[in-house]
């Protein structure tokens, strides 16, 4: 495991990485021992990551080296299309026995690699290494280093065991992975001053077939998407590329930065989601494209598309203004790309709701994406009455979320939209705007809303009512009793990814007088998984040092 | 008769089989207030969890004690017990279900030791029920997860009674096997209470996860087994076993409380369901009543027109071995033929079946077995198989991710076999082929030629006046 040890240190000394560089020394060192809260946590772990990362590669066998869990609860269940091979979607995992616990899964690990190549004879397969091996010693590296000189084809090893960290960590470690196996080991048969790689996109639900016909009328080739509806040889080849585009989410930002240093390509960071983010992510490329040689008239040809595309788009989303003038969106997720459709949202004439942004410069992007990642969490464990209370007090006609929330808000008879991974439909580019607005349109103007929150007949009081009451009579309660209020002030939890509540992070403040958010951290661990609350304890020790003291109500 | 084999790959391709500790979680998801607990890093829940959400389409209770491997090789008393302390402040549950998962395993944690020491430092949680279950990931399936925890469960909250202690003659435990959907239990429980019995179902997933609106959610499981409930199975009259995975569970209540049991390793068909409809009959005192000799009507009529459908077809099944057994018998005895049937792990009923081989494998050795079937039966993951075959594909068991209600699928009861056939043998119908001149033509290298062809004159014909 020392090889992985060094690999997450690495990982977490990535100068890239904006949130990384705002960590103290000692927290960035930490980062692989950080505990997550047990009974609290949710998402996914380091193995998960991985596979998120690197599955969408078509070509490949993906083979899981561990029990029957870590591939057979949750094969094939990810939206990457595909536009050759289906291989990657075939489930292959060696789903260890008892025996293999005691004696060592290296074996069984081989004959399988074996078995793989026999019968399907991909370009590559990719080993990913679980907790159970990777705790009875199994070595992955040296099995597929043999594996792949005996038959002659490329197994990769994918060393991200769950245990080691959260679902990010696995992305990066994939990065890592390709980086030091795949990338770079072949040569693509021609380059054009056109080349170019996405970095960190997925093809989720076909969204790079939304930008991909975009990028061809300009003559703009995607030498490599990493990974989406990849090829194992395009990766293999990615080195080639002028220039690379990572996709917002920071997943793979190892990869982009690795290969600016080792093979100077430069890269920067866009994303496809919402109509300026597009344009702008077209600019950047042609004038990355433009800097490494590529003719100037790109450009032109570029804003000339970029001018026709927003005109189509906002064309098209015009027609839905009329119906949705007035509608408010609660927008909530804990991703980074809904503050994108931000923009087209408000062009077709709806409200945001829950955040008091009125056009998207760009601190209110940021603001707005704190606030959703903060939001994101506090509503997994949130009941329908409280989902019921959220929404009333917002006045919003429809919320937009990750899928964790869906059952939740449907419940609560809220119309909802799905934005996150598992979503079936595709959202990028200036089509997936028009959609977007198109799908909110269908959820709100469905005549089933009217329906299910009718009453029967037979009910003398509603759910609503009767949640309305609730609400009202624990408000009251706490009014009444200054104690109890106290203490339900005090219970409400400010770091969600370490349970930490406002009354632990008061005392922290007043009995170890920390002069920085990092401080607080080191005494309670607040702030020091998502950093989703980093603001709002910067709130609480700004207003703590502004009195002076702690306020006497506090005290007690 | 069939013969059980075990595959010999050393890789498992396209996954048939689930773990055992989700098997496991999912029997507490049957408990009412409950919060199921997977001892792990917290992959193992968050795969878990997608799995049900994507198949009950219902929000989820699962937690996990998010062992990091620092955590995982020093032993995991630290994280049991801050999960249970930190559920227990935010979900207040009546009950805590925790299953081990092959992390822990390996590392060879003492959880039983741990929540001993748990209940010693923390004597508010005293109220709550805590019950463990041992379900390593490299052993066994899903269904002997759920096995063994429902027979935890009644170790945990049935008091141990001697077997001629008083007993409430209308009550009756049912225990079903996780074969059966929320929809299956529902349509038990209106069979058991026609009798004017009352039925208690231990686990009983058609309170928590059958999707009704409730008017308020707790984060626990609502709905479900009461642990009331569960502490009065001891006194009640009989238990019924639905599937051989719950004979563990009801032996368990024998010898604890002297309940006699019978187990029906199927209630799918005709036969099964006579005999269930009798028994009823037998411990009421009463006879079967109307709407059910109405049911048994219809199901007889669906069989008549049914047949005809089903004769000489060729299925291949992919199932767990409660779930394999009571479609594979219900096949056959529709007339269809078995073309093979792939399981996950052993079990009694398997050798059964009208097979030669019943094997243990996965779903590319359903697929090679598949080819020319008119069906496939097999959960969500079979749609490739399906799609590459051109074989059609029922969708059989868990997950079902890609077609609603999989809650309300039925396979128990006349009603639930009824429906079964007609669903099935309209599949069938819907492939029939139309014929066309050349159905029937052989090919030319098939046939022996007396010639004709070559000596055809054509003969100009004048227009007729």
């Amino acid at each position: 495991m020392s090889s992985v040890a060094a690999k997450i240190q690495d990982v977490f000394n990535e100068p890239g990485c904006d949130k990384n560089k705002g960590k103290s020394e000692k927290e960035r060192k930490k980062g692989c021992t950080k505990q997550l809260a047990p009974g609290a946590a949710a998402g996914g772990c380091a193995f998960d990551g991985a596979k998120i990362a690197l599955q969408p590669i078509t070509d490949v066998a993906h083979l899981v080296h561990g029990p029957i869990a870590c591939e057979g609860n949750s094969w094939d269940n990810r939206g990457a299309k595909t536009s050759g091979s289906s291989l990657y979607r075939t489930g292959f995992t060696t789903d260890i026995s008892e025996t293999d616990v005691v004696f060592g899964g290296e074996k069984r690990l081989y004959k399988s690699i074996k078995e793989i190549i026999d019968k399907y004879n991909p370009p590559a397969v990719f080993v990913y290494q679980t907790c159970v091996p990777a705790m009875i010693g199994d070595d992955i590296d040296a099995v597929c280093k043999a594996a792949s000189k005996k038959f002659d084809k490329p197994v990769i090893p994918i060393n991200s065991p769950g245990f080691v960290g959260p679902k990010n960590l696995g992305n990066k470690l994939a990065g890592e992975a390709i980086l030091d196996h795949v990338i770079g080991t072949e040569e693509p048969e021609y380059t054009t001053p056109y080349d170019i790689n996405i970095i960190g996109e997925y093809n989720l639900a076909g969204e790079l077939w939304q930008v991909k016909p975009l990028l061809d009328e300009l003559g703009i080739r995607i030498l490599s998407c990493i990974s989406g509806d990849a090829k194992y040889k395009e990766v293999a080849y990615s080195h080639r590329a002028k220039a690379s585009m990572m996709v917002c989410s920071k997943a793979m930002i190892n990869v982009a930065r690795k290969m600016e240093e080792r093979y100077d390509i430069p890269f920067f960071e866009g994303s496809f989601y919402g109509i300026g983010d597009m344009s702008d992510s077209l600019r950047e490329i042609a004038r990355l494209l433009i800097e490494r040689g590529a003719p100037e008239e790109l450009k032109d040809r570029t804003e000339a598309l970029i001018a026709r595309e927003e005109a189509r788009a906002w064309a098209r989303i015009a027609p839905y203004k009329e119906r949705l003038t007035g509608k408010k969106v609660l927008l909530i997720t804990g991703g980074v790309k809904s503050w994108s459709v931000v923009a087209a949202l408000q062009e077709a004439g709806m409200e945001l709701v829950g955040t008091s942004v009125k056009k998207s410069t760009k601190e209110d992007k940021e603001r707005i994406k704190e606030l959703m990642g903060q939001d994101a969490h506090m509503i997994d464990d949130m009941t329908p009455r409280e989902m019921f209370k959220m929404l009333r007090d917002a006045q919003a006609d429809i919320m937009l979320s990750g899928g964790r929330s869906q059952f939740i808000a449907l419940k609560a008879k809220m119309p909802w939209l799905d934005i996150n991974q598992e979503r079936h439909h595709a959202y990028a580019g200036y089509e997936g705007m028009v959609e977007l607005v198109h799908e909110i349109d269908k959820a709100l103007s469905n005549p089933v809303w009217e329906q299910v929150r009718r009453p029967p007949p037979w009910q003398e009081k509603t759910w609503e009512e009767r949640a309305n009451e609730a609400i009202a009579a624990e408000a009251a309660a706490l009014a009444a009793d200054p104690v109890k209020a106290e203490a339900a002030r005090r219970e409400k939890r400010v770091c969600k990814c370490h349970n930490v509540n406002v009354g632990q992070i008061e005392d922290a403040i007043r009995d170890s007088k920390p002069t920085s958010v990092d401080a607080i951290g080191e005494a309670t661990h607040a702030g020091t998984g998502c950093g989703g609350c980093r603001d709002t304890l910067e709130t609480m020790l700004e207003a703590a040092n502004a009195s002076g003291a702690v306020p006497a109500s506090l005290a007690a | 008769m069939a013969r059980v084999e075990t595959t010999k790959k050393a890789c498992a391709v396209n996954p048939l089989k689930m773990s055992q500790p989700i098997g496991g979680a999912l029997a507490f998801m049957g408990v009412q207030g409950c919060m199921p607990l997977l001892h792990g890093s917290q992959g193992c829940t968050s795969f878990g969890l997608v799995l049900f959400v994507r198949h009950f389409k219902e929000a989820i209770p699962l937690q996990t004690t998010a062992m990091s491997e620092v955590a995982t090789v020093l032993g995991g008393l630290e994280n049991v017990e801050e999960a249970i302390v930190n559920i227990a402040k935010r979900a207040k549950p009546e009950v805590i279900g925790i299953c081990s998962t092959g992390v822990t395993e390996t590392k060879g944690d003492d959880v039983d030791g741990y929540i001993q020491l748990i209940r010693q430092r923390h004597p508010e949680l005293d109220h709550m029920g805590i019950v463990y279950v041992s379900t390593p990931d490299f052993k066994d399936a899903f269904q002997d997860g759920w096995e063994k925890t429902v027979a935890k469960l009644i170790e945990a909250f049935v008091p141990k009674s001697e077997a001629a202690a008083p007993r409430a003659p209308q009550r009756v435990n049912v225990l079903p096997g996780c074969h059966l959907t929320p929809g299956d239990i529902d349509e038990l429980r209106d069979i058991i209470e026609a009798f004017g019995l009352e039925p208690a179902f231990l686990p009983d997933l058609s309170g928590s996860l059958d999707g009704h609106l409730p008017e308020d959610f707790t984060p626990t499981t609502l709905g479900g087994t009461s642990r009331e409930t569960m502490a009065a199975m001891g006194s009640a009259a009989w238990t019924i076993a639905v599937g051989e995975q719950m004979r563990l569970a009801a032996t368990t209540l024998e010898q604890r409380a002297g309940v006699p049991f019978v187990l029906f390793d199927r209630l799918t068909g005709l036969a099964p369901n006579d005999e269930l409809v009798a028994f009823l009959s037998r411990i009421s005192g009463r006879p079967v009543p109307l709407k059910l000799k109405r049911q048994r009507g219809q199901l007889v009529d669906a069989m008549l027109d049914g047949h005809f459908h089903f004769g000489g077809k060729n299925v291949a099944v992919g199932a767990e071995p409660d779930l394999l057994y009571a479609i594979g018998s219900w096949l056959t005895e529709m007339g269809a033929h078995l073309q093979a049937a792939i399981t996950t792990t052993q079990s009694p009923v398997l050798e059964k079946l009208e097979i030669e081989e019943v094997l243990i494998g996965d779903l590319e050795d359903l697929e090679m077995r598949a080819k020319g079937a008119d069906l496939l039966m097999t959960h969500s993951h079979g749609r490739q198989a399906s799609e590459r075959l051109g074989v059609p594909l029922f969708r059989l068991g868990l997950p079902n991710f890609d077609r609603l209600g999989a809650g309300h699928e039925l396979t128990v009861g006349y009603r639930g076999t009824r429906s079964l056939i007609f669903t099935v043998g309209n599949m069938f119908i819907a492939q029939a082929h139309e014929p066309d001149p050349d159905t029937w033509r052989r090919s030319d290298e098939d046939v022996h030629h007396f010639g004709g062809e070559a000596e055809r004159e054509l003969v100009q014909l004048t227009p007729m006046a």
